[in-house]
């Protein structure tokens, strides 16, 4: 690297890095948010979150009612998912470069994705609200809005590196559409969309407790509720129930990833 | 003479399948989330709906939230100073994240760092991420006060984790002759950082810390919703269930689609400029 | 009799480019015929025009007294039956067994669903057996395909390919990603496939002297042109260079 082109680096940094101060500036100033403060509660917020939120002997008595909505949610998320798998795998495989049937469909394909992948889970949550009233099917619907959009991009993306050639042979031999995408793109694809769909149940699961939160349903719903009524304890109980799940779901996904991938 | 190496069912059917540990679990995991899919319908609570009338209503209020879009408790201006909170909030998380992210991820990348500081740091990190963010919001949220700052603190935990697991992959694929080059030349520790790992790494950091920002940018919105975090998810929450009013909830919805359209646009070309082979998480 | 005619086939992919100018050639049942030329010359794009998996835009080509240009969808499923397909690169799927591969050779009989449930006959299975065995490669027919050598997943190819009881094998540069043994394994094994079975090879080969040792008849091709249709022993020196183009007359040699 010569003189030139170095200060012409050093230069570049140094605007970037003032865009970057200025942007913060004015984010702090919209949000009115201090820095100093905001970092100053942490110590504080760490002290109340050591002191008041533990679990007692008393809050174990709403275990059960716990359970069975932390249940709820489970199913939920992964019912929400794995329809949503179903419904992604037949948007990917029209959205794929390599197995499309024609750029309309493929094209549709994509922006359908797009917008349920852009319209954020909050707003479904409380659209579906409206008619749909305080029920599971509520919450089902809002994550599996989101997670087609998602799960859609995320195939595709694995269907496009699945290899063209093992498609190019099986049109060779004379296969049918169908029996080329059943038997030569989805063998390949699949333990890489399963990994994906085993990370949008674990994300559901977070993202139910928001959904449920808005549309009254599952663990969101019972944690709202004592959050409200003020009962720390039960809150700590709740909170460390879901964390519990999600970690266990995380190991189990991770150990079939290890064995499929 | 039957030959030996054709596998045959006890009908005398020939195998085709390997029957390896793989093919099978992945087999296992498909039918165990089909049972539970099956059962999570039947054991749903069903309390008050009535499937016909509500799918009509909802592609009812599907068609005049986007087909009527129209703003009537507040104008255009107020709504992109909304927009403009909810996109302070994401940057602040990002930005406060991002730099907190790389320090912690120094400790994290197991070329820098002493194992065991490496596995507590990764062990936090799980469990931060195990707690959903609209908690964390909320809990500082009572810990702190309500204001941006729960917002942003609680927004701050998962991007830390997100990106602290990014950045710290970044930094093991650094080469490791760069490491031995400067260690030979008596360079301490943080002058292998500043010289060796920032510069072949910059880019990725940026373009990381910017998925990040798209992420919360959705994040903020659903805090605004769900935490009182204030901005255009707040006027969502108001629009959808104080007011009931669907025009205007389509008009909120419009802008928030734009700008995560515009977000997802920017970061799809940074994902196919810096890293075209990986899949982000 | 002639399995194979191709009259005044022409095939461009842009309107600016001509790729394949005005070829004619006649391939008999049991021949054994290469077709080389240097890169780029359209061997590849020839070789697919036979199969329709490229659409020409000129001529005819006859299989079988079966006109290939005029056939619909399901006429086209039944011609592909019957030409297998040997590729550079095999073209398996990675993923999935041997035996998995080597059935997949039987889709273009099946209906959709027969070939979407794996309801494969146990004559096909036995067969694919005989197959694999024949080829030397039946210790493997349970493993993945990824597994396998370059040279064992090209012999798991020529299975797929056979085991469609085809009349006409098209082989893309079958040996040009292989080691000089497995490639003799490979070239051994299609010879045998039409001294044998009776079955027409056309092979694309980048190697002169393999074309030389094993072909009936050489077809050379250059910058979408037949410059040379003959026996091996008709194709001299000369007629090398001439294929090649003179300037990588040395390189040819090396
Ligand atoms: N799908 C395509 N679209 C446009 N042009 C193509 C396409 N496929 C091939 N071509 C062009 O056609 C010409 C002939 O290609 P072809 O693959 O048939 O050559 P080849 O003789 O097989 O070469 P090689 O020995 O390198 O495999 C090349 O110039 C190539 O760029
Ligand atoms: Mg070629």
């Amino acid at each position: 690297m010569n003189e030139k082109t170095m200060r012409k680096h050093r230069w570049q940094s140094g605007i970037f890095l003032l865009i970057l101060i200025v942007l913060t500036y004015l984010s702090s100033a919209i949000t009115t948010f201090n820095f100093m403060e905001g970092m100053a509660t942490i110590p504080e917020a760490m002290g109340w979150i050591f002191s008041n939120l533990l679990v007692s002997q008393e809050s174990f008595e709403k275990l059960p009612k716990i359970l069975e909505k932390l249940a709820e949610t489970i199913f939920m998320s992964i019912a929400a998912t794995t329809i949503a798998a179903v419904v992604s795998l037949f948007l990917g495989v029209l959205g794929s470069n390599t197995t499309k049937v024609n750029n309309f469909l493929s094209v549709f394909a994509r922006f359908i994705a797009s917008v349920s992948r852009n319209i954020p889970v909050v707003a479904w949550s409380l659209i579906l609200l409206i008619s749909f009233g305080q029920n599971s099917v509520t919450g089902f619907l809002a994550l599996f809005a989101g997670t087609v959009g998602f799960l859609t991009r995320a195939f595709i993306e694995s269907i496009d590196e699945a290899s063209q050639s093992s498609v190019e042979a099986l049109t060779a031999t004379g296969a049918t559409y169908f029996q080329i995408v059943g038997k030569a793109v989805i063998p390949q694809c699949l333990p890489q969309m399963i990994s994906w769909v085993l990370f949008m149940v674990e994300t559901n699961i977070r993202n139910a407790t928001l959904v449920g939160i808005l549309t009254g349903t599952g663990i969101g719903y019972t944690f709202d509720m004592y959050y409200k009524m003020l009962n720390y304890n039960v809150v700590a109980l709740i909170t460390l129930c879901i964390v519990i799940t999600v970690i266990i779901v995380d190991l189990i996904s991770n150990y079939v990833r290890k064995v499929i991938l | 003479m039957e030959a030996t190496y054709i596998k045959r069912k006890k009908d005398g059917r020939i195998h085709i399948m390997s029957g390896n540990k793989g093919d099978i679990v992945l087999k296992w995991t498909i039918i165990i989330l089909a049972i539970l899919t099956v059962v999570a319908f039947l054991f749903f609570n069903y309390a008050g709906l009535e499937l016909g009338s509500a799918i009509r209503e909802t592609a009812y209020n599907l068609k005049v939230m986007f087909l009527e879009p129209t703003l009537n408790h507040f104008d255009l201006g107020e709504a992109f100073y909304q927009i403009g909170i909810t996109l302070g909030l994401a940057f602040l998380a990002t930005i406060i994240g991002a730099v907190i992210a790389f320090f912690l991820s120094l400790m994290t990348a197991a070329n820098l760092a002493p194992v065991w500081v490496s596995r507590t740091v990764r062990v936090f990190v799980a469990i931060i991420r195990a707690v959903p963010t609209v908690l964390w919001v909320l809990i500082f949220a009572i810990a702190a006060g309500l204001g941006s700052e729960a917002a942003i603190l609680g927004m701050l935990f998962h991007s830390i984790a997100y990106l602290v697991k990014a950045f710290s992959e970044a930094f093991e694929e650094v080469d490791k002759g760069i490491f031995e080059a400067l260690r030979s030349t008596g360079a301490n520790w943080w002058h292998i950082v500043k010289s060796g790992v920032l510069p072949s790494t910059f880019t990725y950091l940026l373009s990381w810390t910017f998925l990040r920002f798209e992420i919360n940018f959705g994040v903020a919105v659903a805090m605004g919703a769900a935490a009182g975090a204030g901005g255009i998810g707040f006027e969502l929450f108001m629009a959808s269930s104080f007011y009931f009013d669907l025009r205007e909830v389509g008009f909120i919805t419009y802008s928030i689609l734009i700008i995560a359209f515009l977000l997802e646009v920017i970061s799809t070309r940074l994902k196919k400029r810096y890293f075209p082979a990986t899949t982000t998480k | 009799m002639s399995l194979l005619t191709v009259e005044g086939l022409g095939k461009s992919y842009t309107a600016d480019k001509q790729i394949l100018k005005n070829i004619n050639f006649e391939i008999k049942a049991g021949e054994f015929v290469s077709i080389i030329g240097p890169s780029g010359a359209g061997k590849s794009t020839m070789l697919r025009c036979i199969n329709r998996m490229v659409e020409f835009n000129e001529g005819n080509i006859l299989f079988n007294q079966q006109d290939v240009g005029s056939l619909n969808k399901k006429g086209l499923r039944k011609l592909r039956t019957n030409i297998g397909m040997v590729f550079q690169h095999y073209n398996l799927v990675p993923r999935l067994t041997v035996i998995e591969n080597v059935l997949h050779g039987r889709f273009g009989y099946k209906t959709t669903f027969q070939g979407l449930l794996g309801r494969y006959t146990e004559e096909e299975k036995e067969r694919a057996f005989y197959l694999l065995e024949k080829l030397g490669i039946h210790e493997h027919a349970y493993k993945r395909c990824d597994q396998l050598s370059g040279g064992q997943q090209q012999r798991v190819g020529i299975c797929r390919a056979l085991i469609q009881e085809p009349k006409l094998v098209l082989c893309d540069e079958p040996i040009a990603s292989l080691d000089p043994n497995s490639s003799k394994i490979i070239m051994d094994h299609l010879k045998s496939i039409s001294t044998e079975m009776g079955i027409t090879c056309l092979v694309n080969l980048h190697q002169v002297e393999v074309a030389q040792h094993y072909s009936d008849r050489i077809i050379g091709l250059n910058n979408g042109e037949i410059v040379f249709n003959g026996t091996a022993y008709e194709l001299t020196q000369e007629k090398i260079n001439h294929i090649y183009g003179t300037k990588t007359k040395d390189l040819i040699i090396a």
